[in-house]
């Protein structure tokens, strides 16, 4: 049995994400390949030889797949399935966009956002939010699984896989690229930080929300996180949304300030490992599950909290 | 043109819900039930692209119990032309559901079908994908604006760090995102209209298409409960335990 990794990369990178799933292939097969569809694409392609267990790299470039436009992607991985039992791949926005395509062209079941190999066949994922944990089996032939990275540990490195280049990528006939905008930040990526600083609708403004919330950011070298309501209220832009529709993060630890913790938000970050919340109405749903409560007003809690993060010299 | 959009009856978003004693699944009797809220976005973007007279008809097709009807019935209310139900007790897969879509789109010939990105039970986030591969359309997933043009749509994608707009050539595959739009609310004289308006119901069989789950359940269960926390009483004491007890600082 072989099994496939679609990689998330940025061309010049393979984010951590990969080496996760790469963890979750390898409870499935011995023999996993990575594949990178990109465009000018050999800085991620080296990399992702390094990633420990696997067993070759396969690169597809053209300008479709460096977009990772569904189309293409369909048209590059359908015709290689032939040599694979199963392809795994992160669940971004561009894996959840790609692989029910992929899968529907297998005629084939999709599994998503697993949590946990069971064994090869059987795989177990949450449903209903979070709220509820399922357990299913697939005999499909093929077997095309998204993977929530934030349950697997990260393959480690040491690997020195050959790295072998298809011919001719695809293109997406139906489909043009227009344009792109991306929040630019020079903090660590929401899915990847150790620690998230996390705002919710109390902050009242953007401006509130980024005054308070970056200093502390900075200061413990975190990821800034919002709520739905902060960010449907315009404090934060969408990418920074932990939740069912945003993010699903796990960090070592997650700072929930002025969040109440509606079902939604938990989904996304009751994997945490330890979890702050600071709220000044007591009966708030988030301090159910902070291990760390802390009933009080933000604005006097923040500042008095970077002071005692000075004292300890971060 | 046309536009189909497909709607599903979920428990509501705002109920918590519970895990059947014997793990067989999430008990849903007597529970509220809506419609999906990714769907209701679909309905209303459909709705809004008629009042701008780009859209000139808006069929709505759910795949579900006879109760879904009520959620058909939702989407006519809100602006929808006319229904199909396809009728089928036992849960339908996304691939299912998207073989069935494709069958209605060979029959109705829409321009483009408007539905959620996921629903909030199965949590899938597939069958959009699924639909636009069996009828190899081009999809635009995650939407948060539509914008027409001819033969074109331009969608403004949600993506992992930013947003990404992509032109894609009709007939095509959009599921919406959160922010496209604010869902009306369906005033009681169109509660009333949408009484009148046909609902075809069908049944899978109708369509010739196999709907037996490819996917077994063993089991569902609760998620892992987290350990009661305690309260701290200050930023000193926090940092404190955050330090020597949680050891993340």
């Amino acid at each position: 049995m072989a099994v496939l990794v679609i990689a998330d990369h940025d061309n010049a990178h393979v984010r951590d994400t990969t080496h996760k799933t790469v963890t979750a292939a390898k409870a499935l097969s011995n023999d996993v390949d990575v594949l990178i569809l990109g465009q000018g694409a050999e800085a991620a392609a080296a990399q992702a030889a390094k990633i420990d267990g696997v067993r070759k790299v396969l690169v597809a470039e053209s300008p479709a797949l460096g977009k990772m436009i569904a189309e293409a992607v369909e048209a590059a991985v359908v015709p290689m399935m032939g040599g694979y039992d199963a392809v795994l791949t992160p669940a971004t926005t561009a894996g959840k966009n790609f692989a029910p395509r992929v899968a529907a062209k297998l005629d084939v079941s999709q599994i998503s956002d697993i949590v946990q190999v069971v064994d090869g066949t059987t795989f177990v994922r949450p449903i209903y939010a979070g709220n509820a944990m399922e357990t299913v089996q697939s005999n499909e032939a093929k077997k095309v699984i998204t993977v929530r990275t934030t349950a697997f540990k990260a393959a480690g490195e040491g690997g020195s896989a050959p790295v072998e280049k298809l011919a001719g990528g695809e293109s997406a006939p139906k489909t043009a690229f227009v344009g792109e905008e991306m929040v630019k930040s020079d903090r660590p990526e929401l899915g990847a930080a150790k620690i998230i600083v996390s705002g919710g609708r109390a902050m009242g403004s953007a401006e509130e929300f980024n005054k308070v919330l970056e200093p502390l950011a900075d200061k413990l070298g975190a990821a800034v996180g919002a709520s739905r309501a902060a960010v449907d209220a315009g404090y934060a832009p969408n990418d920074y949304q932990v939740g069912q529709t945003g993010k699903v993060v796990a960090p070592s630890l997650y700072i929930a300030i002025g969040i109440s913790g509606a079902i939604q938000h938990l989904a996304g970050m009751k994997d945490s490992k330890v979890i702050v919340a600071i709220n000044k109405d007591a009966d708030a749903p988030i301090f159910q599950i902070a291990d760390y409560g802390w009933v009080t007003d933000y604005k006097t809690a923040v500042p008095a909290l970077m002071d005692e993060l000075t004292k300890l010299g971060k | 043109m046309k536009v189909l959009v497909p709607v599903k009856r979920v428990i509501d978003f705002n109920v918590k819900v519970r895990v059947k004693p014997d793990q067989s699944g999430v008990d849903l009797a007597n529970v509220k039930m809506s419609m999906n809220p990714f769907d209701e976005i679909a309905v209303e973007e459909a709705v809004r692209l008629k009042e701008k007279g780009v859209v000139s008809e808006i069929v709505v097709v759910s795949v579900g119990p006879a109760q879904a009807q009520e959620t058909i019935r939702t989407a006519l209310a809100m602006g929808a032309d006319r229904g199909v139900l396809i009728q089928s007790d036992q849960d339908v897969e996304p691939l299912g559901v998207a073989k069935l879509l494709k069958a209605v789109v060979a029959e109705e010939a829409p321009q483009m079908v408007l539905m959620g990105k996921q629903a909030i039970d199965g949590d899938n986030n597939a069958t959009g994908q699924m639909l636009a591969a069996l009828l190899d359309w081009p999809q635009a997933t995650f939407a948060s604006k539509v914008e027409m043009s001819g033969d074109k749509a331009a969608v403004t994608r949600e993506i992992d760090g930013g947003l990404q707009t992509l032109s894609v050539s009709l007939p095509a595959v959009v599921t919406t995102d959160l922010r496209l739009n604010e869902p009306r609310y369906a005033s009681l004289p169109n509660i009333m209209k949408a009484k009148k308006k046909p609902i075809d119901v069908k049944s899978p069989a109708d369509y010739g298409v196999d709907v037996t789950p490819r996917l077994k359940v063993l089991k569902v269960t609760e998620p892992a409960k987290r350990q009661a926390g305690i309260k701290v009483e200050g930023a000193a004491d926090l940092v404190a335990k955050l330090r020597n007890e949680a050891g993340v600082l």
